[in-house]
């Protein structure tokens, strides 16, 4: 019945619809017809629209970058965090450079030549100069960011290490993840989807001697200050591991083996001290009391970033960033392969 | 028809051979299968249309998730039924909708809608041609696309549920039916309906090119097309080059899923056993998947591009500024096209040494890009400026694609794409440049041609109120989205609640949601004063707009073979607006030299 009622409703305004613009069309043939041509008037109006309505829109995006700035990541936790950041700030510097010229510009010109009767456009096809000018320094502004990219690039993809980075491998699986952390001899023993069994959810091959100082964990920590090289797996479809605080993410793809080594420079406790952080779970906590939730305490997160199915918005794991110490103490009461398996 | 070659164009007694077919048509004839194309290119856009207002509604279906999460609304359980018990969206249909969503308008409302439509419509008619090279095979694009259309929509009924891996459809996930409900029989409908696509998508581009290459008039030479011949001529091209590789990539995955071949998968755990797949790479699936996806999306923006160099032309009333640097630009767009694809892959695990390749290809856009947007505000520059609807559109498109053009300079850069990939910030990125710029050119598209397809004007009031209301909440909704992605959150997540640390970012989710659901409300404008200008629509004049292109010099009434007479000649580029020494301030293609007069082009 309630269909019925909204399709009879629906009919009956699009009808309705249709007699006002016949009335508004008949009284317009009644005045000449020229009702629908565009008019002086038109572009006088819509001129000055595209001007206010234009700055409008780049007002707007300042008031947003002071509104909604702050939600940005806060600082970075890794030591190559600061290079992408940096980089991050040339580059945006130069696009709302560009943005705030050329918007403005666009709109401007659209209101100062909307068409006026008796005005003529000037002819003016080409100008090799202007056209050379306006290649010229896209490409140099462009040079710049791409050699810095590339610089930035290669020093995180291949890392000059003085110590030996600590391997871990993170693990992925519809819909959660599992670390390994490859033990005192910083080896990881063989692993594969074929020696999966029982409790042995990620597959290592127990009859690697490497394996067997191997430690299986659902809690990801990590010393501060040290390399930490990650090897993802996947056992079923395509995650990626993404750490957002420390600047870094990888897919992981089933059937092969990806990497990508950071370091971690701040401690979960010292960035529960960092101001930005500080207000970001004051915000929240205010917003989840009102919600009559739980009261949140900042971690450091990994997050699955592929779509991997139904659960996907919620394959997630804490990551605690902690001293050396503390990190070695939490490590040695974990029970090894060769303990578990 | 099929007498209708390249040299019955020259047949004096063409007329006669026109006048003797043209009664016998009844409504299959006419409507249904016809070869003239532009009763094609209406078949194309209203398909488009129709295709597109699926899109767009599911679209409003999930962002009213997004702004509520897991809260029940009735309107999703009359759309959704049991994928929305208690009117509460399940995770499933949300990223189904997501990946139909993209689908659809990435494919069947941009490609075809867009490119299909004008194509068809413009490349005879501003060539001077009496129709396509072939209208057959015109006609056989047409209705493997419908034939594909029809079958994504029949897969949106499937028990099972239609495909939900994402619009990229990357395997696993879309391999195995195990992985989610998505990937069984709605994912085999989708790569059917894919593959019908492009074999419509690759006979249509192929008739294209032939068409510019071998049916231009008299005086038409390469350099005196319009730019929108130019774009969607580049466009043709790009199609034919790449779609077959998607092709490719949709038919492994189909012998992956159905014969149990292995060229994506290997070591799969799933379901509680080893499922035996062996020595297949999944990365080489996307590898394939971009090599079309980066093209496409040219595939997509330039007919845009090429339409609003048009409208801003002969709505200044200035020559386009930089002819020849805008056709270079379109050409060294669709080149650097083709080696950009590894852009969508950083973080693969592909060899840094690639991402650093592709890091340098992929800025290199940004150059022809820059000429592109320059050149339009100077063609604005001391114009004349006639705000019809497509004018407002194409001046719209030209903010969009600047603003959105702007982050790919972030996103193409290896280094910064790590901790953005994927997250809003892409999803605002590809929607302002790619979605918003690429509507903006159909729309202006549309309401500059209409009069050119229905012989009727639409309303103007009625295009204005859509233009504004389109062009503040696209922004409304997409500009935010920047800062959301700067936060870290994740695109395709159903609901962002099981992380406390994007909870702030609620109130922005509401905003954007307020938005969509007004900017879709408003297409509804657009729709009414489509269907109504095609029946009650004030008739259209010869020249609505004093253009100069050839296809304001055919008769309003529609007739098989464009021109009544001979096909004009052409002694001109198209874009003599306001040239000095001339009475009025076009002068038509068709308009000899005066004497004295020089020709540019």
């Amino acid at each position: 019945m309630n269909t019925v009622s909204i399709i009879v409703l629906v009919v009956l305004a699009i009808l309705t619809l249709v007699q006002v613009m016949r009335i508004s069309e008949v009284s317009s043939e009644i005045q000449g017809g020229k009702d629908n041509e565009v008019s002086e008037k038109d572009n006088d109006t819509q001129g000055r629209l595209m001007l206010l309505v234009g700055m409008g829109f780049v007002i707007s995006v300042v008031v947003m970058y002071v509104v909604w700035g702050r939600l940005s990541l806060p600082e970075p936790s890794s030591e190559h965090g600061s290079e992408i950041d940096g980089l991050w700030n040339l580059s945006m510097l130069i696009i709302n450079i560009v943005f705030f010229i050329v918007q403005p510009i666009l709109f401007y010109f659209a209101y100062k030549y909307r068409g006026k009767k008796g005005t003529k456009a000037v002819h003016f096809a080409h100008n090799n100069k202007l056209e050379l000018f306006w290649t010229v320094v896209p490409a140099l502004a462009l040079a710049v960011l791409i050699i810095w990219g590339l610089n930035v690039w290669s020093t995180l993809m291949m890392p000059e290490n003085d110590e030996e980075p600590i391997v871990i491998e993170l693990y992925a699986q519809q819909f959660n993840w599992t670390v390994r952390y490859s033990g005192s001899d910083n080896a990881l023993g063989f692993a594969s989807v074929y020696d999966i069994e029982g409790a042995n959810i990620v597959g290592v091959d127990t009859q690697d001697a490497a394996s067997a100082d191997d430690v299986v964990t659902k809690e990801l920590h990590l010393p501060v200050g040290k390399p930490v090289l990650f090897q993802f797996r996947s056992q079923d479809v395509i995650h990626s591991a993404y750490f957002p605080h420390f600047r870094a993410q990888m897919n992981c793809v089933p059937g092969a083996t990806t990497n990508f080594q950071f370091t971690p420079t701040i401690t979960t406790a010292e960035i529960r001290q960092n101001k930005d952080v500080k207000r970001h779970v004051e915000e929240v906590n205010a917003i989840r009391t009102a919600k009559g939730e739980d009261v949140w305490d900042f971690n450091y997160v990994l997050l699955c970033n592929k779509i991997c199915g139904a659960a996907h918005y919620n394959m997630q794991m804490d990551i605690i960033v902690e001293t050396e110490d503390e990190y070695n103490a939490w490590l040695n009461e974990q029970k090894t392969v060769a303990e578990t398996l | 028809m099929s007498t209708m070659s390249t040299k019955s164009t020259e047949n004096p007694h063409f007329q006669d051979h026109l006048m003797e077919h043209h009664h016998e048509e009844n409504f299959f004839t006419k409507y249904i299968f016809t070869m003239d194309h532009k009763m094609i290119g209406k078949q194309f856009l209203v398909t488009g249309m129709f295709m597109g207002i699926i899109g767009v509604m599911m679209s409003m279906l999930f962002r009213l998730e997004l702004a509520y999460p897991e809260q029940s609304f009735p309107i999703l359980e009359f759309f959704l039924g049991k994928w929305a018990p208690d009117g509460v969206m399940s995770p499933d249909m949300y990223l189904a909708l997501v990946t139909i969503h993209g689908t659809i308008m990435v494919f069947f409302v941009l490609t075809a809608g867009l490119s299909g439509t004008f194509s068809n419509l413009l490349i005879p008619l501003q060539i001077g041609a009496r129709d396509m090279a072939s209208g057959f095979l015109n006609a056989l694009s047409y209705w493997f696309f419908a034939m594909s259309s029809v079958v994504m929509v029949v897969s949106l009924f499937v028990e099972s549920g239609p495909a939900s891996a994402g619009w990229t459809v990357y395997p696993p996930l879309s391999a195995l039916p195990q992985a989610m409900p998505g990937s069984g029989a709605g994912m085999t409908l989708w790569l059917v309906s894919m593959t019908l696509f492009i074999v419509g998508s690759l006979l249509g581009s192929l008739n294209y090119i032939v068409t510019v290459l071998n049916m231009r008039t008299k005086g038409m030479s390469m350099t005196r097309l319009p730019l929108t011949i130019w774009a969607f001529f580049v466009t043709a091209i790009l199609g034919v080059l790449s779609f077959p590789v998607l092709l490719s990539a949709a038919l492994l995955l189909m012998f992956d899923r159905l014969l149990g071949t292995s060229f994506y998968l290997s070591d799969i755990f799933m379901g509680g056993e080893v499922l035996s797949y062996s020595g297949g790479s999944p990365v080489l699936y996307q590898h394939l998947f971009w090599f079309l996806g980066h093209p496409e999306v040219y595939i997509i923006l330039l007919p845009a591009l090429g339409i609003s160099s048009e409208v801003i032309a002969t709505n200044s009333r200035k020559p386009i500024f930089g002819y020849r640097a805008m056709v270079g630009s379109i050409l060294a767009i669709a080149f650097l096209s083709f080696i950009v694809w590894g852009h969508h892959m950083f973080i693969t695990g592909m060899n840094p040494f690639l991402g650093s390749v592709f890091t340098f290809t992929t800025l290199l856009i940004a150059i022809p890009s820059a000429v592109k947007a320059f050149n339009y505000i100077t063609t604005l520059w001391k114009g004349n400026i006639q705000y019809t609807p497509a004018m407002m559109f194409s001046i719209g498109l030209v903010s969009t694609f600047v603003t959105g053009g702007l982050t790919g300079v972030i996103l193409g850069d290896s280094a910064l794409d790590i901790n953005v990939h994927d997250t809003y910030f892409v999803v605002a990125h590809f929607h302002i440049v790619m979605g918003l710029s690429a509507i903006f050119g159909m729309f202006a598209g549309v309401y500059h041609w209409f009069p050119k397809m229905y012989g009727r004007m639409m309303n103007k009031s009625m295009g204005y109120a859509h233009f504004w209301l389109t062009f503040i909440t696209a922004y409304g909704v997409f500009f935010p989205m920047h800062f959301l992605g700067m936060a870290g959150l994740p695109r395709r997540y159903y609901s962002n609640t099981a992380f406390p640390m994007f909870d702030n970012l609620a109130d922005i989710n509401v905003l954007i949601t307020y938005f969509a659901i007004i900017g879709g409300i408003a297409q509804l404008i657009f729709i009414f004063n489509f269907f109504y200008s095609i029946w009650r629509g004030p008739k259209a004049p010869q020249n609505p707009w004093k253009a100069n292109s050839l296809e304001w010099t055919t008769p309003v009434e529609h007739l098989h073979g464009n021109w009544p007479g001979e096909i004009p000649m052409v002694h001109r580029w198209a874009y003599d607006y306001s040239k000095p020494g001339a009475e009025e301030d076009f002068i038509p293609q068709n308009v000899p030299l005066a004497e004295g007069e020089e020709s540019g082009h």
